[in-house]
């Protein structure tokens, strides 16, 4: 009898042990999972592509550690693109014929997604991507974004923006629309300019500037001659800097102003951005630091980058996009259990992605759904969402001049 | 279209000399490079950015006075530029190939700064920048005003130097007839050793002023090229006094364009002015 029991016992440890060594068999035997992209990491764009490659890192660690994808192990093949569109077309044909990845993630940024989902089009790739600034630009059905600003942001999103004016301290009634003629940011402040006029505000000014404009000092003075309550600057990257050094010169402080989509980190440290608005769809504070992911993220993040020598280790839109483009590719592989790429594009038009963002869906024009950007304000030195109210951060109110 | 007011085309034009001092002080270099040693120096650009960086680098971070950088800066750039000119004139390089060989130190050096600045945009707070004068309604910017100062400073100072010493008038018969002025002894490779550093010391010096005026990041070299170019070839090659004065001009000209029509248009200025100079006076661009 003993003997019996002792047989069973060790029959039994033995069964244990060698189906929990199982899943580490099949690991160890079944070739990875190899996901393709590009991004820039050099050339003018390489600065916030290297916020894409350190979430993408992040992410895939996270994921081999909790076992990967479909028990295999996932492998990131990275390319440089260069911040070169054309550059990436040609690597993303060879990450599918030569590499022959499973799935395709997408680059940074517009050029390049665009360059991309030609060639995932041409090969019925899914392809996911982060931040493509004009939704309309995305024709292919197989493209899913993760950057959720709607599929008609120029007039949500800048709905959104005069609705939070009109519900601030000090709702304006006169607008100046100063913007860049870069293609993803004109559109939204030819959007504003609409939006303005219906809701019976007043456009006391409106000017264009090309792409890499060097001198603000005149854009500055006719802002400041117009005397807007409230200023819309079409503004990407150092635009917003620029712009606010000219007013700065002349003495000139615009009682409410906006930058579309300012360089986030040299924007709020400059004293004359307070009280500057823009949008985002994620910030360090709650409710997005307590959706699921999020705080865990934050703090590798932070982690990271400051090991990295970032010279800002917040998470905001970039990140949070990247993080969102791979919670994506994940949510849909898992569910169907499948990299049949005709398969995860299915399941994604029918399902909602419980993301850092919030939720997503893609069943929208376009394969884009909701739009959740929201406002967010520069308040001593740190950019807080002001609006709507349940995203605020705790405390923050929008203030005016 | 309402006609602007007195207070905003007055600060426009300021606003236009300022930035057309520092087209000028760009372009001194580059002409006199072009003009005097047949040397198209696209790194140029590239010295006076790096020089950018070098004095954000001392002031923001060392806490040196932007000013003071320059007493590091411009032995520096001098040094860059004159071991540039061994390299073009080891091979014997035409102004074309000149373009090209320069073309690629450019980029060499916009990748070395991003190595070690990042892409990221870099701005310089300094004291300067918090200071300024005004004159009634307008506004005069120091670090602008320094700008100012300095390229008039410099500008007739080259000019004065190659108009009445010796050594200006060496530079400007080798220009004119190389074989000639060295049978009258004249030590061209000296010479264009001196000239080339100097033409690197002065981007050093324009690239501080950027520095103190402006944002900086790698890429925005190549933003001035077109503007500063016209400014050189409306001044005319080798001239000392001509870059400053056509880049007054076109700085004008585009601060007027922005005040009074729509900024999209300032860019049609300058290369409006430049097509005209190709077509009307082809004899400028030797």
């Amino acid at each position: 009898m003993t003997t019996r029991t002792t047989f069973q016992r060790r029959t039994v440890l033995a069964a244990a042990a060698a189906s929990a060594a199982l899943p580490l068999a099949a690991w160890a035997q079944q070739p990875p999972i190899r996901i393709g992209s590009t991004l820039a990491l050099t050339g003018p764009l390489s600065a916030t592509a290297q916020v894409h490659k350190l979430v993408g890192e992040i992410y895939v660690e996270d994921l081999n550690k909790r076992g990967g994808l479909l028990g295999r192990k996932v492998e990131w093949i990275l390319k440089d693109d260069q911040s070169k569109a054309d550059l990436a077309r040609t690597l993303y044909e060879q990450l599918i014929t030569s590499d022959k990845v499973d799935l395709l993630m997408g680059p940074y940024a517009t050029g390049g997604i665009l360059s991309a989902m030609g060639v995932a089009q041409r090969y019925n790739k899914v392809l996911v991507h982060h931040t493509l600034g004009v939704p309309s630009l995305a024709k292919y059905d197989m493209q899913f974004p993760a950057w959720s600003l709607g599929s008609d942001p120029g007039v949500t999103t800048t709905n959104t923006v005069f609705e939070a004016l009109a519900k601030g301290p000090k709702p304006p009634k006169t607008v100046a629309v100063v913007t860049s003629k870069f293609p993803s940011i004109h559109f939204m402040s030819m959007g504003a300019r609409e939006t303005l006029k219906k809701r019976g505000l007043q456009e006391v000014l409106f000017l264009e500037w090309e792409f890499g404009n060097r001198d603000f000092g005149p854009i500055a003075s006719r802002v400041k001659d117009a005397k807007p309550d409230f200023v819309w600057v079409g503004a990407i990257g150092l635009d917003g800097n620029l712009l606010l050094d000219a007013m700065k010169k002349i003495d000139y402080a615009p009682p409410q102003h906006f930058y579309l989509y300012p360089a986030p980190g040299p924007l709020v440290t400059l004293p004359e951005a307070s009280g500057a608005l823009s949008v985002t769809i994620f910030e360090e504070h709650p409710p997005f630091t307590s959706r699921p992911k999020a705080a865990e993220f934050i703090k590798t993040y932070h982690e990271r980058a400051a090991k990295a020598n970032f010279p800002d280790t917040s998470v905001e839109v970039q990140a949070a996009a990247s993080f969102t483009a791979w919670q994506i590719l994940e949510g849909a592989v898992n569910a169907t259990k499948s990299l049949d790429d005709k398969v995860l594009a299915d399941w994604l038009k029918k399902n909602r992605v419980e993301t850092i963002q919030g939720s997503l869906r893609f069943d929208g024009p376009s394969n884009y759904g909701d739009d959740l950007m929201r406002i967010k304000q520069v308040q001593n030195g740190k950019w807080v969402v002001v609006y709507p109210p349940e995203f605020a951060a705790p405390g923050a109110k929008m203030t005016a001049r | 279209m309402s006609f602007p007011s007195w207070t905003l085309l007055s600060q426009s034009v300021l606003s236009g000399v300022f930035a057309g001092a520092l087209y000028g002080l760009l372009g001194l270099g580059l002409g006199l490079s072009w003009g005097l040693l047949r040397t198209i120096n696209l790194a140029h650009f590239a010295f006076a950015f790096l020089s950018a960086y070098i004095c954000y680098q001392l002031a923001a971070v060392s806490h040196v006075d932007p000013l003071l950088t320059l007493a590091g800066i411009v032995p520096l750039m001098f040094a860059l530029g004159a071991g540039l000119h061994w390299l073009t004139d080891r091979f014997r390089l035409t102004p074309f190939s000149s373009l090209l060989l320069t073309f690629g130190c450019m980029g060499i050096v916009e990748s070395l700064m991003q190595t070690l600045w990042t892409a990221d945009p870099r701005k310089l707070e300094s004291h300067y920048a918090e200071m300024k004068f005004r004159l009634g309604p307008l506004y005069l910017p120091i670090p602008e005003v320094l700008t100012l100062l300095l390229a008039v400073a410099i500008t007739v100072a080259v000019w004065a130097v190659l108009r009445f010493t010796d050594l200006g008038k060496a530079l400007r018969a080798s220009a004119e007839d190389a074989p000639v002025a060295a049978a009258f002894g004249i030590n061209q490779r000296r010479n264009g050793f001196l000239l080339a550093g100097t033409c690197s010391a002065i981007a050093g010096i324009a690239g501080v002023c950027i520095a103190l005026s402006s944002s900086i990041s790698p890429s925005q070299m190549y933003a001035w090229v077109g503007v500063v170019f016209a400014a050189v070839m409306l001044g005319g090659l080798g001239s000392a006094l001509g870059p400053l004065l056509a880049g007054i001009v076109i700085g004008v000209s585009e601060a007027v364009t922005m005040a009074v029509t729509s900024p999209s248009w300032a860019p049609l200025v300058s290369f409006t002015l430049l097509i005209l100079i190709l077509l009307l006076r082809p004899g400028r661009i030797r």
